[in-house]
């Protein structure tokens, strides 16, 4: 294989780690209440501000930057569930999609009106810059989002079959009366699981701000590539998106390069149809 | 649930009034529509726009004689319709085609605007200026550059800014004269996004290259909504070009600066074609990581107390940032269309039509550096001209050429980030 080709397997393997850290919030909801967050890309996107100011603030990188992103998010996940979900679940599907995607014009327009259009970056040496590793080019920031996506992955899916927490989220997402039944309180573990989903999702937003530009509508760029994220990986399953990620990630690198960048969305699409035609759970979703 | 239903209807009703606003009721304005990009992708340029035109519409409304010959600005309001003062209703074209259409339309048959201006993006100033074509409204265009606008045989769209052929030759006469000097150009790469604008300057720079005798080596197109650029750069540092030609909008420039510091890529020349590498914005997030790059402009500042730097200084108090050669050009757009209603004394479409086809603006009636405006009968300016400036420091372009326009030599290699 050419030196070339490699950086590109290389490039993508990165990028679609990327991809599953920023799609692991969005299945873990999907795996707890059945909801589609329409507001994702847009909780990445407050991540991706709440690092920037960290910088310009404290002139502190993601060490800070991620744990104050998840801070925050997790916050507004919480106000999120008790102020707009809870009310809208009891509704039908329709009300939760347009509850969901109303809540992300309000925040795409209010970051809009607060931050303004511009676009904005962390300084490019804020993990270390760029590393060469056997000829093959490595963005230190990129890496530490790969590393920081395993990890992500790997809490959550131990959070969800190893800890009492996670039997007594997955109780109330089985069946949300027997549980009750059981002496779970359903409303807390559903407000646990956006304030988890959202957190997450903004660590995900503070690591991507370190090597993307930060804008209003950065949301709607990613947004859409989480979705196919999760329903790739089968929705509400956590290994399932990091898998998918990786493998969107690496299609994606190799077709841009050997067809032309243009296509590459006809690729990922195309296969990502004919895949769901044979398994439409997903990879490891349940059926 | 009472308290709920209050609640809720108390916040609708907040939400009404914020939209609605307060009511416009002055009896003699001219309403102006303007589509822009004030959401999506292209926003950071929309703002910019919008603060250029209320720039234009602040120096049009009042009384400003330090700003020397350029027109309208003498006397508050136009003289011509009795001191009439002008307004702007802003419409968002989201960054999409459909959308700007839609808002082309309310303008028109909602807010009953005169004329009409915008809209950035190539494709969307292809929808908008049919809707106007069809109503029968003045349409003028100060900044799309996609050669095919100017081409539909539309009797009421005007443009201002020099197009991509004229851009082309720019590029050709610079690159063969940075030949004579010793730099290597024989190999050229373009790399594009693929919407009206992407491709159709790509298509136009093609083919005046290759009328030259230059071929393009390397034709690259993608998405400028893109999340990732990586492989795009990689073509490029597998075929090593020469010289690169990027024509992008904003944040896929930004994602281009980034990734090809990250890969280590450095092409001998770059030459960027306006839109995202003249943006503020980017040149803000990622100008230092960009030193050397060559771009396209028709404006400069110019020295303290002159007329473009006066009104510099009004865009910046607006805006927070210099004039850039894209809000400059949306700028002087607007100014001919005013100066145009002026003339017609008259704010129907005819008239309107008829004295913006006898425009015939010296180069000191102008903030721009063209040679004058003046429209031929596709409604292209055909005295609009431009020159090469280059991002030396990172943070300032300056002009580098022709010669007698030159504020300093064009430096090479590219720099990139050192």
């Amino acid at each position: 294989m050419s030196p070339i080709l490699v950086q590109v397997i290389v490039g993508g393997l990165l990028l679609g780690a990327v991809y599953a850290l920023f799609s692991s919030g969005l299945t873990l909801i999907w795996g707890m209440m059945n909801i589609v967050n329409f507001a994702h890309g847009d909780f990445v996107m407050l991540g991706m501000y709440v690092a920037f100011m960290v910088w310009t603030l404290l002139g502190a990188g993601p060490l800070l930057g991620a744990p104050a992103a998840a801070l925050v998010l997790a916050t507004l996940g919480i106000i999120v569930y008790f102020g707009l979900i809870r009310s809208v679940m009891k509704g039908p599907m329709l009300a939760q999609i347009l509850g969901t995607f109303g809540l992300a014009l309000l925040l795409r327009y209010s970051a809009f009106g607060f931050f303004g259009a511009n676009f904005l970056t962390l300084p490019e040496n804020i993990v270390g810059g760029t590393f060469d590793m056997f000829g093959i080019r490595i963005q230190a920031s990129r890496l530490l989002a790969g590393v920081v996506a395993l990890l992500v992955t790997l809490g959550l899916h131990l959070l969800l079959t190893r800890t009492s927490l996670g039997s007594k989220m997955l109780a109330v997402a089985e069946d949300s009366t027997a549980a009750q039944l059981m002496g779970i309180r359903p409303d807390s573990m559903q407000a646990i699981a956006w304030a988890i989903a959202a957190g997450a999702t903004g660590i995900a937003g503070a690591l991507i701000a370190t090597f993307f530009y930060i804008a209003p509508t950065v949301g709607e760029t990613l947004g859409i590539v989480a979705f196919v994220t999760v329903s790739l990986g089968g929705f509400g399953s956590v290994p399932g998106a990091l898998v998918a990620g990786l493998l969107i990630g690496v299609i994606e690198s190799v077709s841009a390069y050997w067809i032309g960048a243009i296509y590459k969305d006809i690729v990922v699409y195309s296969l990502f149809l004919c895949f769901l035609w044979f398994r439409p759970q997903g990879l490891m979703g349940k059926t | 649930m009472t308290f709920k239903y209050v609640a809720g209807l108390l916040c609708a009703a907040a939400v009404s009034i914020l939209v609605v606003g307060p009511a416009s009721a002055q009896d003699k304005t001219v309403k102006i529509g303007a589509v822009y990009p004030l959401s999506g992708n292209a926003a950071s340029a929309g703002v910019h726009a919008k603060a250029a035109i209320e720039t234009a519409v602040e120096i049009i409304n009042n009384a400003h004689p330090e700003l020397g010959d350029l027109p309208l600005a003498k006397n508050a309001g136009l003289a011509g319709l009795g001191g009439a003062k002008v307004e702007v209703v802003f419409a968002d074209n989201q960054g999409s085609p459909a959308t700007g259409q839609n808002q082309a339309l309310r303008l028109i048959t909602e807010e009953k605007v005169v004329a009409l201006s915008g809209s950035y993006q190539s494709g969307i100033t292809l929808t908008t200026s049919a809707i106007a074509e069809k109503y029968g409204i003045p349409y003028l265009n100060g900044e799309s550059v996609a050669a095919s606008l100017t081409e539909r045989g539309f009797k009421w769209f005007f443009r201002t800014t020099p197009i991509a052929s004229d851009f082309a030759k720019i590029y050709l006469d610079f690159l063969k004269d940075m030949k004579a000097q010793g730099a290597k150009t024989d190999n050229i790469a373009i790399v594009h996004e693929n919407t009206e604008y992407g491709t159709s300057v790509a298509g136009v720079i093609t083919s005046v290259f290759k009328e030259n005798g230059l071929s393009i080596a390397q034709d690259i197109a993608y998405n400028a909504n893109t999340t990732d650029v990586q492989s795009q750069v990689l073509q490029l540092k597998d075929k090593n070009p020469d010289v690169v030609i990027m024509v992008c909008y904003q944040s896929d420039a930004i994602l281009y600066a980034k990734t090809m510091q990250a890969l280590d890529y450095k092409p001998p020349m770059m030459v960027a074609d306006n839109a995202g590498f003249s943006d503020p914005s980017f040149i803000k997030a990622v100008g230092k990581l960009a030193k050397g790059v060559f771009n396209r402009s028709s404006f400069a500042i110019g020295p303290a107390g002159s007329p473009s730097y006066l009104i510099n200084e009004m865009y910046k108090k607006r805006s927070g940032d210099d004039l850039d050669d894209t809000a400059a050009r949306q700028m002087q757009g607007f100014f001919v269309l005013i100066d145009a209603i002026d003339r017609a004394k008259s704010t129907e479409p005819a008239k309107i039509q008829a004295a913006l086809k006898a425009t015939d603006l010296k180069p000191e009636q102008l903030i721009m550096g063209y040679k004058g405006v003046k429209f031929d009968d596709k409604g292209q300016n055909i005295l609009a001209a431009g020159l090469v400036i280059q991002l030396q420091d990172g943070e300032n372009y300056v002009a580098v050429w022709p010669k007698n326009q030159a504020k300093t030599a064009p430096e090479l290699p590219y720099k990139g980030w050192q």
